[in-house]
């Protein structure tokens, strides 16, 4: 009421040209390099990869894919709700849904592993499994392709219009841009929702193919909100930190970021407890059999979800000052995005270790190539656009934004 | 036998402002002025007016909080007594005490609980209900839901003077000040 919107200069929302934030794509190709190119050399026995190598590469693509996934679900959800608040730091999810047309390429090495991941992949053993004889309608590998071209050209499709319109909305100031992108979020919505159920029951959860859970699309869903509030949230306190979007980028808006890390977090335990609780109750073995391979060794990690997922993370956010000050936010952004990648590699790893968790170093070095090719495309984007949306005519209104 | 032009005892004094800016600004001044014992009135909510007010953040979440914890144990617990103490009953085959199927039970209570706290707790810190208020008294004070806006100051705070806390609401912009009898 009283306060009078910021003036933002152009050294607030622009990265100095000696910024090491320049230097993002560049480090993150090396990293990409780097990493894939080691993986393949340490995986590499007998002529063909070893299969660790799928299996991680398949935990380090979940876990980066959720975060650009994550970037469309926040910029499609702030249009879709007309949000003022968001403004100011819609242009980093922005840019980390930039890099989903890369996951399509990044896509290669799982199609090429097709056999080494998915045993309903493997004619031969579908001959002699009713079970599998009954899905092959739908899990067959024809499918399977088609089904994830079709997610990747609609997932280019949004995040490309998202994109582009917002950024030439920097230049041309023109409010029409917003009112469009207001109307398209709508459908995008259940584009998205779709989309990203079936590319996890796809990828992940055929890993199992007797199995199945209807809620596994929420799952992995609530993984990537999680993931990207904290990765928004990094993202601003580290772009502060070097001195760019002072005062644009207020404990306000972190307030805001650390309720929905709590509120998701509590969506996150929801829906991993009812899929479990279902399972339990039920008692059906063909259910319960993935809960039996996530025990045993596989136990201590199943109840680090429950601790790690859910009660840190709930006790520690729930406090109005630790959403608000910067540093206590970081930790909670830093954990939730650490226990993300134990959940990824939950999800996934016990189809290949049955007789408990066993890390290796491939997935180190999948995990940072892959992280590499999603740093250097956000990295391009942060690079060439302002760092906020200042085109946008919500923007004066997410400045002087206040929580009540 | 009190007299009839000198008040018995003052409630406060009451301020009257035409607008939302200027009472938060004036509300800016009576915080800075140290008062302790005020508050402000207005036809609707204005965003802002709990920094010109300088009222702390409620505490009200820390209730709801403990109690809260306070609703799942007791559903924890009644759940144990039942089914695994008292009423000993096997259930397809589960365990007597099987947390899994108790947790529904106990997220519900904590929520039940928490509604409560929340409910009555936030009655309890606005002092409701309150049936009769002094503030009644002023027929000013009837404007206060339609058009008009208010700082009351009781003579309870220890830095009121019914001169000087007067003439202090009149300097910050109020249009009409009155002092309103207990």
């Amino acid at each position: 009421m009283s306060h009078s919107p910021k003036k933002i200069t152009a050294q607030d929302i622009e990265l100095p040209q000696n910024s090491l934030w320049r230097k993002l794509p560049l480090i993150g190709v090396a990293l990409a390099v780097i990493g894939l190119g080691a993986s393949a050399g340490i995986a590499w026995k007998g002529g063909k990869l070893h299969p660790q190598f799928y299996f991680s590469y398949l935990v380090a693509y979940a876990y980066w894919l959720s975060l650009a996934l994550g970037g469309l679900f926040f910029v499609i959800v702030q249009f879709a709700a007309r949000a003022g608040w968001s403004v100011v730091v819609r242009r980093i999810a922005e840019h980390a849904m930039l890099a989903l047309p890369a996951f399509a390429v990044l896509f290669i090495p799982i199609a090429l592993g097709l056999h080494d991941l998915y045993h309903w992949s493997h004619a031969e053993a579908v001959a002699k499994d009713l079970v599998l004889q009954d899905k092959a309608a739908y899990l067959n590998t024809t499918g399977f392709y088609t089904r994830a071209g079709a997610y990747f050209i609609l997932w280019f499709v949004l995040a490309w219009y998202f994109w582009k319109k917002s950024t030439a909305q920097d230049e041309s100031k023109e409010a029409a841009a917003t009112k469009r992108m207001q109307i398209v979020a709508g459908p995008s919505i259940v584009i998205f929702a779709l989309t990203l159920t079936f590319a996890a029951f796809d990828w992940i959860m055929s890993l199992d193919p007797h199995w199945y859970s209807t809620i596994f699309g929420p799952y992995y869903f609530a993984g990537t909100t999680l993931a990207i509030f904290s990765f928004i949230s990094l993202m601003g306190v580290l772009l502060q930190r070097s001195g760019v979007l002072k005062d644009v980028i207020t404990s306000e808006h972190y307030h805001d970021l650390g309720k929905l890390i709590f509120a998701f977090t509590v969506f996150w335990a929801y829906i991993a407890f009812s899929q479990y609780m279902l399972i339990w109750y039920g008692n059906i073995p063909e259910e319960t059999v993935w809960f039996k391979h996530r025990g045993g060794a596989w136990l201590g990690m199943s109840i680090f979800q429950g601790v790690g997922h859910f009660a840190v993370p709930f006790f520690f956010m729930i406090n109005r000052t630790i959403k608000r000050f910067k540093p206590t936010l970081i930790i909670g952004a830093l954990m939730v995005l650490t226990v993300h990648y134990f959940d990824m590699y939950w999800l996934i790893m016990p189809t290949y270790h049955h007789h408990g968790p066993h890390f290796t170093i491939v997935d180190l070095t999948t995990f940072v190539g892959v992280g590499g090719v999603f740093l250097a495309v956000f990295g391009y984007g942060l690079a060439r656009h302002k760092l906020i949306p200042a085109g946008d005519p919500r923007l004066k209104e997410s400045l002087a934004f206040k929580n009540i | 036998m009190a007299s009839s032009n000198s008040p018995s005892k003052s409630f406060g004094a009451l301020a009257e402002f035409d607008g939302a800016a200027s009472l938060v600004s004036a509300c800016e001044k009576v915080r800075d002025a140290k008062y302790r014992k005020w508050d402000a009135h207005s036809p609707f909510p204005i965003h802002g007016i709990e920094d010109a007010m300088g009222i702390p953040p409620s505490k009200l979440g820390y209730v709801v909080f403990v109690v809260g914890l306070t609703g799942a144990s007791a559903g924890l617990l009644l759940q144990w007594w039942t089914n695994a103490v008292d009423y000993p009953f096997i259930i397809s085959g589960k365990p007597l005490f099987s947390w899994q199927a108790f947790v529904p039970v106990c997220f519900e209570l904590m929520v039940l609980f928490s509604a409560f706290a929340c409910f009555f707790g936030m009655l309890h810190f606005n002092k409701l209900p309150q049936l009769y208020h002094s503030l009644f008294r002023s027929e000013r004070f009837e404007r206060v839901t339609d058009d008009k806006f208010f700082i009351s100051i009781e003579s309870a705070d220890p830095r009121f003077d019914e001169v000087k806390t007067v003439q202090f609401l009149k300097d910050i912009g109020a249009t009409h000040v009155e002092l309103v009898e207990e």
